[in-house]
């Protein structure tokens, strides 16, 4: 037979996605910002704890942007304060990913009975604000960056779960499912190579969105007051720190921080938000528009 | 008879580009007169469908022409003229009723607001009435108590008539079908085509069918229009063009047209048809056609006259393609008894807890195809996926080479596993999007252990077998074709080495040719291999090809087993006759 012409290949989502200029601007904000917070200290023309004098003085000569609480440079403590959110946030939402994904396509899989019940305990889980779960579990046993990351990550999982369940009810349903059942494929197999790459679209697109909010929260406790070193810098505590002062004669101590993490979550909302029409736009066959 | 619909010149393009996906159309249809427009998936038969509607899908352009009806010109109908015209003047059936009726209002209250929309008869005693009128049109009950239901509670058959007394109740002049019996059981398709026939015969509409089925057009329309890559090749009233086709298209569509009678062998033919932006500047059919000369690859061939009202656009008309001759189908062989591969007793399959297959039994020989028949519902698919091993609800003994086989494929030894092979109905879901195709036929080779440089070279050797090339293995499936993509499933159960293939529906969700060309290789493979194959099908004609005996499923029982030539030609029970008179064929009428 005569071989028709070679179409090619949609491209893949992150290929898609990287066309559109969201992704772009949102990709390289993150990256500014990501710089800043691991390696701005590097930069940094002070100490994290090295007292100038006087606090909270926008003219302070050798700063840039003045002192803040304890006569602390504020842009030293900027550039030092960004990791440990940065940090915890990555990390609870990698913790969050796997455990939800696991879930998820367990749940799937296991139609009536082990579906049921992971998905009702997602939903018992769901039922509480996180933001209060996250801050029960810290006034219970301190503001332990592990415990950040745990408490923000474990309560995320049923978010993930849900969505990667909603995706993965529906290729469960396919043939090629069924084929591999067919050949006698190990269950774990046939989740990860079978039906996880089918529903990587969603699951991309719900990354960014819960890292969005992991930045969020995370940069919320710390705004309380809840962080494991309370003489460290840290962007939400500095918020807090200095939010007595922003209409006074020192606004920076303030705005830098909530500059910062504003600019960190419009950012990967942006990137979450081109994954999201690139997989709409694959799926819909458009994707070249 | 008067002229209704005169479409002139229509050119239709993909919006914001200077592609054409129809071009240069000319169709008339006159009233009570009924056109079928036969063409594949992607011929834009649909795509002229819909511009008697004056409607253009999203993404396309109704460029230049005219379509007109009763001498208004659908094209330049301002919008809102163009909502009073639709329903109207000319009214539409969609492909699938249950997702064109809406699931949440009652089928009498669809049909009310149609009529209400236009205004029919000024008054709502008037509309209530011609509702009961109209329901009686097509055969359905017109009580209180049936136009009270909603489409889900009606069947398949029930819900395409209720799609056709909506188009059917503002009497319209001209109505568009497309392909509305695709989804129907074939005596449910044989009801509602003689429904349509009548309606369009005692109303004087004119009416175009569009479908990609030659034999379904052969038994309704008065006159079909063929089209490929987006062009009409040839037109002419049905029974000449039947008798004696002009354009080579036309005798390779009939020739891929399964059979009953045996006379001819189907025949496929490779290739596809170019997509719009990709076609050649000569005729758009030569790079397949046997008779091409460079002629044809000049210019597009004008068309021309070949009889009374018969255009084709070729330019050696009538001339007769080398591999359209009929070649008859050998005839079925009876089976030997010796050596059985695969043997069901008493086998009883339930679906959640209820019983949907009772007590079947038969035997498979190697190197022998048995076609499962039967209509949907009738448990052919449930009763193959149990002996794949997909299907856990049954009791019973199945057994291979003597072996009984477990209820689940995970139960079933490695080897049991690789000997029964599974090919599904829709290869668009069969293999793993996000997997390369090599990647895909691989696995049943790395299960069997072979390691990663054999299993390459195997699967190219796979490929090659189902008469696709090497290079296919590191495509990804959405760059196929559906045939392409069908010939790859197959490939993958060929990997495994397999003594049994079970074929479900195969060819269903391809075009005539395609399917000719699937069929064609799979007897080819079952000489080659001495595979034993189970051909499960809803298309009797198609069996008539491919199988050597027959088994008809009805309500999850085998009512007739026999081989094919007896079972088709000598049908001993009520239901197979009632199942084959209800088959339309080209050169046979039915009802």
């Amino acid at each position: 037979m005569t071989i028709g012409q070679v179409v090619p290949a949609a491209p893949s989502i992150v290929k898609a996605a990287w066309r559109m200029w969201r992704t772009r601007i949102g990709a390289l904000i993150v990256l500014v910002l990501v710089a800043f917070a691991l390696f701005g200290r590097f930069l940094a023309p002070f100490g994290e704890n090295e007292s100038l004098g006087l606090p909270n003085k926008a003219n302070i000569e050798g700063s840039w942007l003045g002192t803040g609480k304890l006569g602390y440079d504020v842009w030293t403590r900027f550039l030092y304060g960004g990791r440990p959110i940065l940090v915890q946030a990555v990390l609870s939402t990698v913790l969050a990913l796997s455990l939800g994904t696991l879930v998820g396509l367990v749940a799937a899989y296991n139609r009536r009975r082990l579906d049921d019940f992971l998905m009702r305990a997602m939903d018992v889980i769901l039922a509480l604000p996180q933001i209060i779960l996250v801050l029960v579990v810290i006034a219970m046993f301190g503001a332990k960056a592990w415990l950040v990351v745990l408490a923000v990550g474990l309560s995320t999982v049923p978010r993930i779960a849900r969505v990667v369940r909603g995706a993965a009810v529906a290729v469960v349903e396919r043939d090629f499912v069924a084929s591999a059942e067919a050949l006698g494929e190990s269950r774990p197999r046939i989740l990860v190579s079978e039906i996880l790459p089918n529903v990587i679209a969603p699951l991309l697109v719900e990354a960014n969105l819960r890292l969005t909010y992991a930045v969020g929260i995370i940069g919320g406790i710390g705004f309380l007051g809840f962080t494991s070193d309370p003489g460290a810098a840290n962007w939400g505590l500095m918020i807090n720190e200095h939010r007595g002062v922003l209409a006074a004669e020192q606004p920076w101590g303030t705005m830098l921080p909530v500059t910062a993490i504003a600019l960190l979550t419009i950012a990967t909302g942006l990137i979450a938000d081109g994954v999201s029409r690139a997989a709409a736009g694959i799926d819909r066959g458009t994707a070249q528009a | 008879m008067s002229r209704v619909v005169s479409i002139q010149g229509l050119r239709i393009e993909v919006a914001g580009r200077d592609v054409d996906i129809v071009d240069e159309i000319n169709l008339e249809i006159s009233a009570g007169e009924i056109l079928g427009l036969v063409g594949e998936s992607g011929s834009g038969k649909t795509t002229v469908g819909l511009s008697l509607l004056g409607h253009a899908r999203r993404g396309v352009k109704l460029a230049l022409g005219e379509v007109r009806i009763n001498e208004t010109n659908m094209l330049t109908l301002p919008e809102r003229d163009l909502r009073e015209a639709r329903g109207k003047m000319v009214s539409y059936v969609p492909q699938d009723p249950s997702v064109a009726l809406n699931p949440a209002l009652r089928i009498g209250k669809q049909i009310i607001e149609v009529l209400e929309f236009h205004d029919f008869g000024g008054s709502s005693a008037a509309r209530q009435a011609r509702v009961r009128e109209v329901m009686e049109e097509v055969r359905l009950p017109s009580t209180r108590e049936f136009l009270r239901r909603y489409p889900h509670q009606l069947s398949g058959g029930q819900q395409q008539r209720v799609g056709l007394a909506m188009a059917f109740a503002n009497r319209p002049a001209v109505i568009v079908l497309d392909e509305p019996t695709t989804g129907l059981d074939v005596s449910t398709q044989a009801h509602v085509l003689a429904t349509i026939r009548r309606l369009a015969s005692e109303h004087g509409v004119a009416a175009l069918y569009v479908t990609h089925d030659l034999a379904v057009v052969a038994n309704l329309a008065h006159r079909i229009a063929v089209m490929y890559a987006g062009r009409v090749v040839e037109e002419g009233p049905t029974a000449e063009v039947f008798a004696n086709p002009a354009h080579p298209y036309t005798r390779y569509l009939m020739a891929a047209a399964p059979d009953m009678t045996g006379d001819h062998q189907m025949v496929g033919l490779g290739g596809r048809a170019p997509a719009p932006g990709r076609r050649p500047i000569g005729c758009f059919f030569a790079e397949r056609c046997e008779l091409a000369s460079d002629i044809c690859r000049e210019s597009f061939p004008k068309p021309v006259s070949v009889g009374v009202g018969r255009v084709a656009r070729c330019v050696t008309p009538m001339a007769i393609p080398d591999r359209t001759r009929a070649v008859p189908v050998a005839a079925s062989s009876k089976p030997r008894e010796s050596d059985t591969v695969l043997r069901l007793q008493g086998v009883v399959v339930s679906y959640t807890g209820k019983q949907v297959v009772h007590d079947i039994e038969f035997g498979l020989q190697p190197g022998e195809c048995l076609a499962l028949v039967g209509e949907s519902g009738s448990g052919k698919t449930t009763l193959s996926r149990s002996i794949g091993g997909l299907h856990h609800e049954w009791t019973g003994v199945m057994t291979l080479d003597g072996q009984s086989l477990s209820r689940s494929s995970r139960d079933r030894t490695m080897k049991q596993r690789l000997a029964i092979q599974y090919v599904f109905q829709n290869p668009y879901g069969s293999l793993n999007p996000r997997r390369t195709v090599g990647a895909s036929i691989a696995r049943p080779l790395m299960i069997a252990g072979a390691d990663e440089k054999t299993a390459d070279l195997k699967v190219g050797e796979m490929l090659e077998k189902v008469s696709l090339t090497a290079d296919y293995a590191a495509r990804y499936p959405d760059q196929l074709s559906g045939g392409e993509r069908q010939r790859a499933a197959i490939a993958r159960g060929l990997a495994a080495s397999p003594r049994v293939l079970i074929c479900d529906e195969v060819t269903s969700a391809l075009d005539v040719l395609v399917q000719a060309a699937i069929v064609e290789l799979l007897a080819e493979l079952r000489g080659d291999l001495g595979l034993a194959m189970l051909f499960v099908t809803h298309n009797l004609p198609l069996v008539r090809s491919i199988a050597d005996r027959v088994a008809v499923m009805a309500e999850g029982r085998i009512e007739e087993l026999g081989t094919a030539t007896e079972v088709i030609e000598t049908p001993k029970q009520e239901y197979t006759r009632r199942l084959l008179s209800d088959t339309p064929q080209i050169g046979r009428s039915t009802a």
